[in-house]
């Protein structure tokens, strides 16, 4: 109970700055989304925001390797690959966060001894990745009927050195900001799934 | 997850309609599916459509020191990687031999015939040369994955742009995309692989197989061309054997294909250019229909947070305050501090705790490490003491003393 309300507070607080007046900076890119747009996945989106761009696939539920079967709900795995290179250890953490925030709302107790899969490919990177990411997750599980609990949405805040908050902020503003925060937040309760941050922040200001 | 197999109706179907030169999506023996190229907002992004195969190409650029036995050229490298969205049965272990070949073909397609100049690419010989690097990723398998690659790849290529550099004398200088424009890639020709598919052993062939005839065919022809007529590459797979007029007819059917989408290829490239120049919007983002159900937009929304400061106020009055973190790292050395002293050894006292084991059960707050009891001696007191010691010019004012016979935390 002590965490919900605390989670209420958090959620609540992430758009707020303590006294400042609120800038220009407070407004979300264009962004746009399409699904359906793969013939073989079971589901998949395309979700931009602004120059920021990530395209989500989805399996499942499909067939499990016995080795990474649940008795009892659905195994859920997510991919996430960057445009260039190989994936690092930074493409790992998303995909747990994202994992984790995916399991929270899926009923993956309706399909068990499943797999989920959910791919993620980065189109573009433009600032607020992780935030993207979730929504192209969250619409192509959509599309791909996995029954869920709610959707659920990411949001990037980035607060700069004077405290100013940005939301959905571009890439050049995330480099000048000292704290990028993330969070993802469900549709039906507006309760916080998931939170990340990077950076010098005060308490007041989450 | 495994391949779903194809079933033998399936399989006899469609050899059946091949051999009365009839295809499942209603095109001709040598028709190619619709080719569509869109580009990104960075340089040398773009996704090729072949039907309903996808592909996104990207294409990168770093400095880096030349190879040892070609001191004055840069360096090439290309990776195409198989999504684990293109296919169900594309899963990390399990793709290597179509990798490999596609991989390879698609080397020796763009390496090979020497269609990028490296020598281009050097800017101080022997020191430093332009590394380029193609990234071709599939979205979508729907058959005939190394034409739109290799498509994806070409487009790529010369759309993308890399820093201008200029070296006077030792000093070099790389001007970023603020100070000086950047500068094409010199291409010299672009070489676009076509693929034939052949059946019962070479009787019938296809142009542009889809994933259905792909898994029923014999053999594969692919041959990789420029527009001037001159053949990069040609790899036949299978098994199958081709007599010579039926790959000389393969190759002048690949060099009307090959013009075909070359002009595509130009068309596409000098409207993006047409689109940048003239400040319009480009990108992904237009490409993505406006009249379509599974399609929506919305344009830059302003966020209203003037009364959030009031709600969130409302909201933190009626939620419990947060316990007390109080943690004072103590820096013992340059790089090594300690954030408390973790908790009070309980070996000694077993007795103790069994008999405490029923308060515990019912105060769960403790769940949070929040409320650890914190210790944080002083640089020359290290460890080992049971009160807790409060420090005298602590900055937290309100501090939770826990007693020092309640253990606050059982030792999991």
């Amino acid at each position: 109970m002590e965490g919900a309300l605390r989670a209420n507070a958090k959620m609540s607080t992430e758009s707020g700055v303590e006294s400042s007046p609120r800038g220009p900076g407070c407004s979300l890119r264009h962004f746009a989304c399409e699904q359906n747009l793969l013939s073989r996945p079971d589901g998949s989106a395309s979700f931009l925001q602004g120059d920021t761009s990530v395209l989500a696939g989805v399996y499942g539920p499909a067939e499990v390797k016995i080795s990474k079967e649940i008795f009892n709900k659905a195994t859920l795995e997510v991919i996430l690959r960057p445009k260039i290179g190989l994936p690092g250890v930074a493409e790992k953490s998303r995909e747990r966060l994202i994992r984790n925030t995916c399991e929270a709302v899926v009923l993956g107790a309706l399909h068990p001894r499943t797999s989920i899969t959910v791919v993620l490919q980065v189109i573009s990177d433009a600032g607020s990745l992780l935030a993207c990411c979730l929504n192209a997750a969250c619409m192509a599980l959509v599309d791909a009927g996995v029954p869920m609990r709610a959707l659920f949405c990411g949001v990037t805040c980035a607060l700069d050195s004077e405290g100013t908050l940005v939301l959905d902020p571009t890439a050049k503003q995330e480099k000048e900001a000292r704290a990028v925060l993330t969070f993802a937040l469900d549709s039906v309760e507006r309760k916080l799934l998931m939170s990340t941050t990077k950076g010098l922040y005060s308490d007041a200001e989450v | 997850m495994k391949e779903t197999p194809l079933s033998n109706c399936e399989r006899r179907f469609l050899l059946h309609a091949i051999e009365e030169k009839k295809r499942l999506d209603g095109r001709q023996t040598y028709d190619y599916r619709n080719i569509k190229i869109t580009f990104g907002t960075d340089y040398g992004c773009c996704i090729v459509e072949l039907g309903k195969t996808r592909v996104l190409g990207q294409v990168s650029c770093e400095l880096v020191s030349p190879k040892l036995n070609r001191a004055t050229e840069g360096i090439l490298f290309f990776n195409l990687e198989l999504s684990q969205m293109a296919a169900p049965a594309f899963e990390p272990g399990r793709q290597s031999d179509l990798l490999v070949k596609l991989n390879r073909l698609l080397e020796r397609c763009l390496r090979n015939s020497k269609c990028i100049d490296t020598e281009s690419l050097c800017v101080v010989a022997g020191e430093k040369v332009w590394q380029i690097r193609v990234d071709l990723h599939l979205l979508n398998h729907d058959g005939n994955i190394i034409d739109a690659a290799s498509i994806a790849a070409i487009v790529a290529l010369c759309h993308f742009r890399r820093p201008d550099v200029s070296v006077q004398g030792d000093e070099v200088t790389l001007y970023t995309p603020e100070e000086r424009d950047p500068v094409p890639l010199s291409i010299h020709h672009m070489p676009i692989c076509v693929s034939f598919a052949f059946f019962q052993q070479g009787t019938y062939l296809l142009v542009d197989p889809n994933e259905r005839e792909e898994r029923v065919m014999d053999g594969l022809l692919v041959i990789a061309m420029n527009k001037h007529r001159e053949i990069c590459t040609i790899q036949s797979s299978g098994g199958i054997m081709l007599l010579k007029d039926q790959v000389l007819r393969c190759s002048k059917i690949a060099g009307v294909k090959v013009l075909e989408i070359t002009e595509l290829i130009q068309k596409a490239l000098e409207n993006d250019q047409k689109v940048r120049k003239e400040g319009g919007k480009f990108g992904f983002a237009e490409s993505i229909a406006s009249q379509r159900i599974t399609a929506f937009k919305m344009e830059k929304a302003p966020i209203d947070t003037s009364d959030v400061e009031e709600k969130a106020e409302e909201i933190i009055a009626e939620a419990e305050p947060p316990s007390e973190v109080v943690s004072k790292p103590v820096l013992w050395t340059p790089g090594t501090a300690q954030i408390g002293e973790g908790i009070e050894n309980s070996w000694g006292d077993l007795e103790d705790s069994e008999k405490e084991e029923d308060d515990e059960g019912g105060s769960d707050e403790a769940i949070i490490l929040d409320s650890i009891k914190m210790d944080t001696g002083e640089v020359s007191n290290v460890g080992s003491q049971d009160a807790p010691i409060v420090l005298s010019d602590s900055e937290e004012e309100e501090m939770i003393i826990l007693e020092p016979d309640k253990n606050p935390k059982k030792i999991r």
